[in-house]
Order: C-alpha cells, then sequence, then structure tokens
C-alpha cells in the first residue's frame, strides 16, 4: 500500500495491464511522446515501446474505429479520449459498432476494448470542454460505463475494465487526478465491475454519489454529523451495470434518499435510479426521492457562476434535511 | 525525406504524384503503370468510351492475356460465383416481395464482378468488411448461402442467428467481419482489422468494400489517412455504382474522380472497370502484393453500376430506364460469359450446367431457410455482453 494520485494509480493500472498481456494497446492524442495531456500516461512510451503507446492524429472517430476493428481481429485496445468531450467525434463507433457488435452478429464478435478519458466538469473551460457525459453511454445495452471517485478504485476498476470482454467507458473526473489516497501494489489488485462501495455507513438517509460528487458528499455527510443525522454514502462506481441492490438494500433501512450529481438532470442518471427505486422500495420510502444535479444549461466560463452551476455541500446538507423534513 | 522515401518504395505513388505535378487535374487520375489493362473509363465520357462497344486495342489485349494467364478450373469458378450471386439476389428480391424478408433489402445485381473478382484475389484467412449491401460478399467469401437466407428470412439457422439481417452478416470462422449499417462506418472498422494484423507480425490483408457516397464521410478519410501514415494493409475498395439511394455522384461530389482522392493521403490508387470482373480480380491482385510484402494501403475505385434500387423500396424516379439499360448492355455476367465462350471455356451446354446447380443450390437456401426455426425467445437477451453481469435483482 502506498499514498499515490489517482493520476499515478491509473498509470499503474495502464502499465500493469500492458505488462500482463500484449494484446493490450494504447492509443490517443498524446497519449506517447508527450506522456499525456494529463499525464496519466507518462512513462509508458519509454517502458514499452511506439508500438504498444500510440500516438493519433486528431480524428476521433476515426482511431475509435480502428481501435474497434483492431478488438474484433483479437487485440485489446485502450482508447484514449483526450478529454470525453471529443468522444462526441467518435459516438458513431463506439454506439454503432462497440456496443451493437456481438448481438448483430449473434454472438461472434464480442469486442474488448476501453475508452477512456477525463470527463465531467473541469476548471473554466466553458461550454464544450466541461460535461458529464455518463448517461449518454449508459444508455445502450452493450456498454459499461465506469466512474472512479478514489485512486484505488480507479486502479482497480480500470484494470477490470481492460481484462473485461465487453467494451468499457471508462471516466476519469478531470479535476480529481490530484486527488490522494491508498493503492495496493498487488498486481493481481482488481474492483469488480458493477459492483457499488459504502463510502460511508449510516442510517437516517441515504446519498448516492459518483464521480466528483463523492468527496463533496461524504463532507457533507461529515457535517451532517454534528447535527446528528446519520448519512450512508453509496458510491455506484459502474454506472451501467449499475448495483441497483446495494442502494435498494440502503434504502430500505434508512427510508430517504438524496442522489447527487454534476451532470445536467434531464434523462440523467439519477433520474434512472430514482425510477428503480421507486419502482423497487416504493413502499419503504418516507419522502420522495430527491435529486441534486448540475444546472440545466451549458457550462459558463466565469469562476462564479461556473461554481454555482455544480453541485456543493450546503446544497446536498440541505437535501438530506428537506428529505428528513427538518427544514 | 520520409515522403521521399516512400515515393521510391512505391511506384504507384511515385507516378501519381508527378502526373498531379506536370497535368491538369483533370487528367492526373491516379493509374496504376500498367493503365491501359485496367480498363480505365472516363466518367464524363462513358457511353463515348465504353470499351465493349468499342475497347481499344490496348484493352482487348489485356483482356486476352488476363484469360491466357488464369486455368479453367479457376475461370470456370469465378463465373459460378457471380452467377450464384445473381440467382442468389433474384430469389432475395422474390422472398422480400412475399414477405419473407423483412426490413431493408439491398441487392448486388449489377456490381457482381466487383465482390467476386476482389474476392477470388485474397486468402482464405484474409479479411473482408463491408457495407449493408453484402449477401455477395459473404458468399463470396465462403458462406453458405443457406446461412446468409436464413439470416435475411429471420432465422436461427442464419449466419447471425437471426440477429443482424440483411446487413448484419458476419462470419468469424471465415474472417468475414460484417455487414454495417451506417455509410462508411466499416472504413475504419477495417482500417483497425489491418492495424491488428500487422501487429500481430501475420501477413494477412484487409478488403474493404464501400459505395462511392461513404467517400464523403469523415471515417473515408480519417482512415485514409491513418492508413497510409501507418502503413498498414488494407485495402479500400470503392464500389462506385454512381448513385447514394437516389442522388447522383455528380449531385453529392465536388470531386467526382475519386481514385485523385488517394494522393490527399499518397495512397496508392487505381480506376477499375468494375464490370470487367478479371479486371477487378488483377487491380485487387497487384494491391494484395502491396499489402501483403510491405503492409501498404490501396485504394481502389472500381466503376460499376446497381440495376436494381438502391433497396426493394426504391421508386427509381431519379435515372431513366434508358440509362439503366445503357449499362445493362454491360452487365458483367454477360461480358465474362462472352468471353468465356469466344475464348472456348464454356460452352453454352456448360453454362447451363452451372446454372443449374447455381439454381439447384439457391433453392436449398431457401428451403433451409424456411424451414429453420425462429430464434428461441430467450434469444433476445443473449449476447448483449461476452462476460457475464453479476445479479443485482
Amino acid at each position: 500500500m502506498a499514498i499515490v494520485t489517482m493520476r499515478e494509480a491509473l498509470n499503474q493500472a495502464l502499465r500493469e495491464e500492458m505488462q500482463r498481456d500484449e494484446s493490450v494497446f494504447l492509443m490517443g492524442e498524446e497519449v506517447a511522446a508527450y506522456q499525456g495531456a494529463y499525464k496519466v500516461t507518462k512513462g509508458l512510451l519509454e517502458e514499452l515501446g511506439p508500438k504498444r503507446v500510440i500516438d493519433t492524429p486528431i480524428t476521433e472517430l476515426g482511431f475509435a474505429g480502428l481501435g474497434v476493428g483492431a478488438a474484433m481481429a483479437g487485440l485489446r485496445p485502450i482508447v484514449e479520449f483526450m478529454t470525453f468531450n471529443f468522444s462526441i467525434l467518435a459516438t458513431d463507433q463506439i454506439i454503432n459498432s462497440a456496443a451493437k457488435m456481438l448481438y448483430m452478429s449473434g454472438g461472434q464478435f464480442n469486442i474488448p476494448i476501453v475508452f477512456r478519458g477525463p470527463g465531467g466538469s473541469a476548471f473554466q473551460v466553458s461550454s464544450q470542454h466541461s460535461q458529464a457525459l455518463e448517461s449518454w453511454f449508459a444508455y445502450f445495452p452493450g456498454l459499461k460505463v465506469v466512474m472512479p471517485s478514489t485512486p484505488a478504485d480507479a486502479k482497480g476498476l480500470l484494470k477490470s475494465s481492460i481484462r473485461d470482454n465487453d467494451p468499457v467507458i471508462f471516466i476519469e473526473q478531470e479535476r480529481m487526478y490530484g486527488s490522494k489516497g491508498e493503492v495496493s501494489d498487488d498486481p493481481e489488485f482488481t474492483i469488480p465491475l458493477g459492483v457499488a462501495d459504502v463510502k460511508r455507513e449510516g442510517n437516517d438517509a441515504t446519498i448516492v454519489a459518483r464521480s466528483l460528487m463523492v468527496p463533496v458528499v461524504l463532507k457533507a455527510a461529515e457535517a451532517l454529523e454534528k447535527e446528528g443525522i446519520s448519512c450512508e454514502v453509496i458510491d455506484p462506481r459502474t454506472i451501467r451495470p449499475l448495483d441497483i441492490k446495494t442502494i435498494v438494500e440502503s434504502v430500505k433501512k434508512t427510508n430517504r434518499v438524496v442522489i447527487a450529481e454534476e451532470s445536467h438532470p434531464f434523462c440523467g442518471v439519477a433520474a434512472e435510479i430514482a425510477s428503480e427505486i421507486m419502482e423497487r422500495a416504493f413502499d419503504y420510502l418516507d419522502a420522495p426521492v430527491k435529486r441534486v444535479s448540475g444546472v440545466d444549461v451549458p457550462m459558463p466560463y466565469a469562476k462564479n457562476l461556473e461554481d454555482a452551476a455544480i453541485p456543493n455541500v450546503d446544497q446536498l446538507v440541505a437535501a438530506v434535511k428537506e428529505v428528513s423534513y427538518l427544514e | 525525406m520520409l515522403a521521399a522515401n516512400h515515393f521510391k518504395a512505391d511506384p504507384i505513388v511515385a507516378k501519381s504524384t508527378q502526373d498531379m505535378k506536370k497535368q491538369t487535374p483533370e487528367a492526373s487520375r491516379v493509374v496504376a503503370e500498367d493503365a491501359s489493362a485496367t480498363g480505365v473509363l472516363d466518367h464524363d465520357e462513358a457511353e463515348e468510351t465504353d470499351h465493349r462497344l468499342d475497347p481499344t486495342q490496348a484493352v482487348k489485349d489485356a483482356q486476352k492475356r488476363r484469360f491466357a494467364e488464369l486455368d479453367r478450373a479457376t475461370l470456370i469458378g469465378i463465373y459460378r460465383q457471380m452467377l450464384l450471386a445473381r440467382r442468389f439476389e433474384e430469389k432475395s428480391a422474390e422472398a422480400y416481395s412475399t414477405g419473407k424478408i423483412g426490413g431493408f433489402c439491398h441487392l448486388y445485381i449489377g456490381q457482381e464482378a466487383v465482390a467476386v473478382g476482389a474476392i477470388s484475389a485474397i486468402r482464405k484467412d484474409d479479411y473482408v468488411l463491408t457495407s449493408y449491401r453484402e449477401h455477395a460478399h459473404a458468399i463470396a467469401k465462403g458462406m453458405s448461402p443457406d446461412s446468409v437466407m436464413a439470416e435475411l428470412y429471420g432465422k436461427a439457422g442464419g449466419c447471425s442467428h437471426g440477429k443482424g439481417g440483411s446487413m448484419h452478416m458476419f462470419d468469424k470462422e471465415l474472417n468475414f467481419l460484417g455487414g454495417h449499417g451506417i455509410v462508411g462506418g466499416q472504413i475504419p472498422l477495417a482500417t483497425g482489422v489491418a492495424f491488428a494484423t500487422k501487429y500481430k507480425e501475420t501477413d494477412q490483408v484487409t478488403l474493404c468494400f464501400f459505395g462511392e457516397a461513404a467517400v464523403n464521410q469523415g471515417a473515408f478519410h480519417e482512415s485514409m489517412n491513418m492508413a497510409q501514415l501507418w502503413k498498414l494493409p488494407c485495402i479500400y475498395i470503392c464500389e462506385n455504382n454512381q448513385y447514394g439511394m437516389g442522388t447522383s455522384l455528380e449531385r453529392a461530389m465536388s470531386l467526382q474522380d475519386i481514385s485523385q482522392k488517394a494522393c490527399a493521403y499518397e495512397i496508392a490508387a487505381e480506376f477499375v472497370d468494375g464490370m470487367d470482373v478479371l479486371a477487378v480480380r488483377e487491380a485487387t491482385l497487384r494491391a494484395v502484393e502491396r499489402a501483403r510484402k510491405n503492409y501498404l494501403p490501396t485504394l481502389l475505385e472500381v466503376r460499376t453500376y446497381r440495376f436494381m434500387g438502391h433497396s426493394m423500396s426504391d421508386p427509381g424516379n431519379y435515372r431513366t430506364r434508358a440509362e439503366i439499360e445503357r449499362h445493362q448492355e454491360r452487365d458483367p455476367l454477360k461480358l465474362f460469359s462472352t468471353s468465356l465462350k469466344e475464348e472456348g471455356i464454356m460452352n453454352e451446354e456448360e453454362m447451363k450446367k452451372v446454372d443449374d446447380e447455381v439454381r439447384a443450390e439457391v433453392d436449398h437456401a431457401v428451403r433451409f431457410a424456411e424451414e429453420s426455426p425462429l430464434p428461441a425467445p430467450e434469444e433476445l437477451f443473449t449476447d448483449v455482453y461476452a462476460d457475464p453481469l453479476p445479479e443485482n435483482e
């Protein structure tokens, strides 16, 4: 065990899995000579060579499709998007090729590929470079969507994603690369996809949070604890397949739930979770499910407006009090 | 410096680039050294230069030479494949019109020389990817007409177990990688397959077929760039049937000489008469050699024509009957069968025998499809993920 940043944890996962399996290669914009736009791929070119760590032209649709084709022919590509904002250009290949190939070929061609890179809100880069796209990808059967919130989860989940035989969308939070935590150095350390993690145990209310919202929610839970409200914090870690069982079990215990997300609320992941809770645990709810989402506008540039667009600790404290009928 | 070295290793590119420098764009068509042998047609004057009606001596000589170079069994095999593709599609149209086949159904009638000629030039372990007009490619790659017809019928015995349909034929054993429904979507995929074969250091090549309308997609240009940048053994075969659905090439493409687009990426290219099956085969063989030996891509613009509509629901109001009939005078099957007879390879009686065999094979495919069971209801939920999902209920 060592304390490392999320950036380093991801780097370790890439290095270990590429050392473990010759069929794994990494491609993307600036991943090799530049050492990664966010330095996640630092040192990999030197260690693994240009055959396996490949700088691409700025041609997202092209290299995403090339990766899917390489997977059809037996390789295990890791395709880095410099940010997931640019994956929008590649969605035809992700959705129409990667997600559907196994099904429409009657089970003949699975696509073992990882599309990874930073996503979610970034620091003051305005509307096109600061957005959460997980609900897009999670919509499609055939894709898996993973969003770690700690360095340990990042490493264990990325290793599992690379070993997975299906296409995985692995979204790293752009603001969290520098966050630190304890990470295993066991090369066989993995975390299974589709299993939620209880980040904090509690009895009075459940808060479901993913990615950037997890540390924010944990702070809110600490503040609420001081006021005598015990919150259980659940991080699904994998958006699809979603571990709804763990969430529902918690709701049955606490009878109150708040879902936090930095993405837009409309047709979002929180809406899906709320619906699942309603279908599976309606009789256990003592208050309507409460969502706390990013605001329903494109991301602004100005610092004060940007701060106001993303849920904060105060909003989450207020939301838990609201479902507890305390305010 | 790097570019100069590429030219030395690559005479076709060198020639095309020189042509670009010294000639007007109109005259700078990228062709092989052996230009006359490929049966170059001028698109703007197609009628006048129709070389079946008035072939140049060079084209006649090239056609004669190709026949002389191939043994009888190979020639008959090619004829049989083309006829099988034709009869299969005729039967598909029939089954579609009686409601046995649903959805879209894009027929290949008129274009048989392209798939059959090109696929006859590769090995069994080479890869093929194509668009949604792919029944003939699948069969030419070795898939049984039974499994292709059953797929059209949406039956469990289909190659994709009834989940893909007309547009999504696959056969992993035969390295037939689909069957793709988004125009140009298969081009990056094929580029990736070629990437994988080079990565694994095999000498397999990948054929990537697409229509001329796909050339307007970014996927085409992005793939061309990567293929030459990384020297990938992919052969891009543009089946220029002159219409993207109901929109003619002239209405959709600013530069209609598709082979010229290869110049933008320093890729070798040839313009090929797609009604001449042996010309397609020979051009593909040249491209295969470059791919297998030197990991180099090629773009072939193969001029062809579809005699049927874009799909079975095409009203056909965008072209005249006369235009279709003019192209039907150069029906690839008719051209090849005439040559086979003229060269003394096959007589009328032998051709009749092949036709009878092929019709029997297609009839068998229809019977197989009719008798094959529907996919089991539980198949709705299989093949979504390869790995088992955790129990979350």
